[in-house]
């Protein structure tokens, strides 16, 4: 009796400490649903509800900072180090793609997709994919459009390549590095709850890219309503990926101070693709006709001379 | 006893353990020989005294054999055991020479120069395979450069029949030629570089790892198919 006591006693405390062991090991693998029934239950609430987000921002941005501090434990130096930022599979990185390019209103895309573990392989494969689409895209939009022209010559224009590879890996990481420290630089003087690490910004900002590809594919078409059409229509998806992940993390701050942030993020990011389209893709003419115009000022002169 | 066995073993089953004694009053002797892994036939005799048309007949033939591995590819494992990267240097020197002499009405204009190409190809190489060693491939860094480089050969044979196509015309029927003919060698050497190095990557990461493969290829082959004659 003394032993089944003490053998009771022993699986009860053998069940709480795996229970309080299982949380670590299913939060180490990477896109498990965590078991912890706290976070279950706040992942349960509308998620319409800021409250809610930022609820599920402070439990998450407590966690990450732990998960960060774990997962990134080797050296800078080592190769090891530089895995950790590519430790994502190829469904994970299809479905951050698809969270940039469908933006579902009141979700954040940090918390819902990266969820602590930002990676590199997207931004810099979709930086790439971007630049090289442009470049040919840019070409190929020239090619139609003079085609019919007799003293058209075609040339590849391959200095275009290095130009958009400049701009938009500068973007990319440029901005990113302003904007990452300019909130810890906020964060110093007002305690934001929401707060984002470098990378995850880097990685914002490199999947949110990702519309533009099919964009600038699409650009080809000579028409200028159709550019700008598509201009305001990726616009729209990006920036609201952009803004949704960022204004949790300035609405505590100074109301100007926000909405100025805010307005810079989208403003930089229209620049982009304004100045892309207008230096990579030449205008499409309008032509006039011709004939019109001599014979009104014939019309003019003989009824003048009356 | 554990010293006696030892010495006595020591001649035939460990060599390299001849001068391990836990006793201390047992000298010992005897040479201390690490087993090789694989004894290939350059250590029968030493390569410094033959002479230099076998040397270079030699890597000749196999740079010759790989290049026949690239236009069909098997599973074999040439390509990946026994890297060499005169292929690839033979390879892209001739490509970025014949895209020269393409037409430009300013310098900013026109095609790649040698630089530029040489650049994109090395370069692209290389990020891709770090990319891939940094998805968790196991493949050595200077294999995956060899395997990508002798891929580009189909791209070659290409440009040399874009080069022959455009001596007789620049029309729409020849670009239609010049269409098809780099289409497909862009799909061969994308598939048999894919066969090469698929195997060595961590299943739920192969499509991570072909896609930029992809790309690399598809940039050289919009290089080849926009090279313009003056």
């Amino acid at each position: 009796m003394a032993a089944a006591d003490d053998l009771k006693f022993q699986e009860f405390d053998d069940a709480a400490n795996l229970l309080a062991a299982n949380p670590d090991a299913t939060t180490i693998s990477i896109d498990e649903p965590v078991e912890i029934p706290k976070n279950q239950h706040s992942r349960q609430q509308e998620p319409g509800r800021e409250e809610d987000d930022e609820l599920l921002g402070t439990d998450d941005s407590d966690k990450t900072e732990l998960l960060a501090g774990q997962k990134k434990s080797a050296p800078f130096w080592t190769f090891e180090y530089y895995q950790t930022f590519f430790d994502v599979d190829t469904y994970q990185v299809l479905d951050r793609i698809k969270g940039s390019v469908f933006p579902v209103p009141g979700k954040n895309f940090v918390r819902l997709y990266i969820r602590s573990n930002p990676d590199l392989y997207g931004p810099f494969w979709i930086c790439a994919t971007l630049v090289f689409t442009i470049a040919v895209s840019g070409n190929l939009s020239n090619f139609f459009i003079h085609l019919g022209k007799p003293t058209y010559h075609y040339v590849p224009e391959f200095r275009k390549v290095s130009i958009a590879a400049t701009t938009i890996y500068a973007y990319a990481w440029l901005v990113p590095l302003a904007l990452w420290g300019f909130l810890m630089w906020r964060n110093s003087k007002v305690m934001n709850i929401v707060s984002y690490s470098f990378l995850e910004i880097v990685c914002v900002y490199g999947y949110s890219l990702f519309i533009y590809i099919p964009t600038a594919i699409l650009w080809i078409i000579p028409q200028k309503v159709v550019r700008w059409v598509l201009v305001v229509f990726s616009l729209c998806l990006s920036g609201s990926v952009l803004v949704m992940t960022f204004w949790p993390a300035v609405r505590d701050d100074n109301r100007r101070i926000a909405l100025a942030t805010v307005g810079t993020i989208l403003l930089l990011h229209a620049l982009l693709a304004v100045g892309c389209l207008a230096y990579f893709f030449d205008a499409p003419e309008l032509d006039f006709p011709a004939p019109i115009i001599p014979a009104h000022n014939g019309t003019t002169v003989t009824t003048k001379s009356h | 006893m554990a010293a006696v066995e030892g010495s006595g073993a020591g001649g035939t089953l460990f060599p390299g353990l001849a001068d391990v004694s836990i006793s201390q009053d047992i000298p010992v002797e005897g040479e201390i020989t690490v087993p090789v892994g694989s004894h290939s036939p350059d250590e029968d005799y030493s390569t410094l005294d033959e002479p230099v048309r076998d040397t270079i007949m030699r890597d000749l033939k196999a740079v010759g054999k790989k290049f026949v591995h690239v236009m069909y590819p098997r599973k074999s494992s040439a390509l990946l055991r026994d890297w060499d990267l005169w292929g690839p240097l033979v390879l892209c020197v001739s490509l970025a020479l014949m895209l020269q002499g393409g037409s430009a009405d300013s310098k900013d204009d026109g095609g790649p120069q040698f630089a530029e190409v040489f650049v994109i190809i090395w370069f692209g190489a290389v990020v891709i395979t770090l990319n891939s060693k940094l998805l968790g491939g196991t493949i050595s860094f200077f294999q995956s450069l060899c395997v990508l480089g002798y891929c580009v050969l189909p791209l070659t044979v290409a440009m040399l029949v874009c080069r022959l196509v455009l001596l007789a015309g620049a029309g729409t029927i020849s670009f239609i030629i010049r269409l098809i003919v780099v289409v497909a060698m862009f799909g061969w050497s994308t598939l048999a570089s894919t066969a090469f190095l698929a195997d060595s990557q961590p299943p739920n990461r192969k499509a991570l790892v072909v896609y930029p493969i992809f790309l690399f290829y598809f940039v050289i082959s919009w290089m080849i198919l926009t090279f313009t004659p003056q």
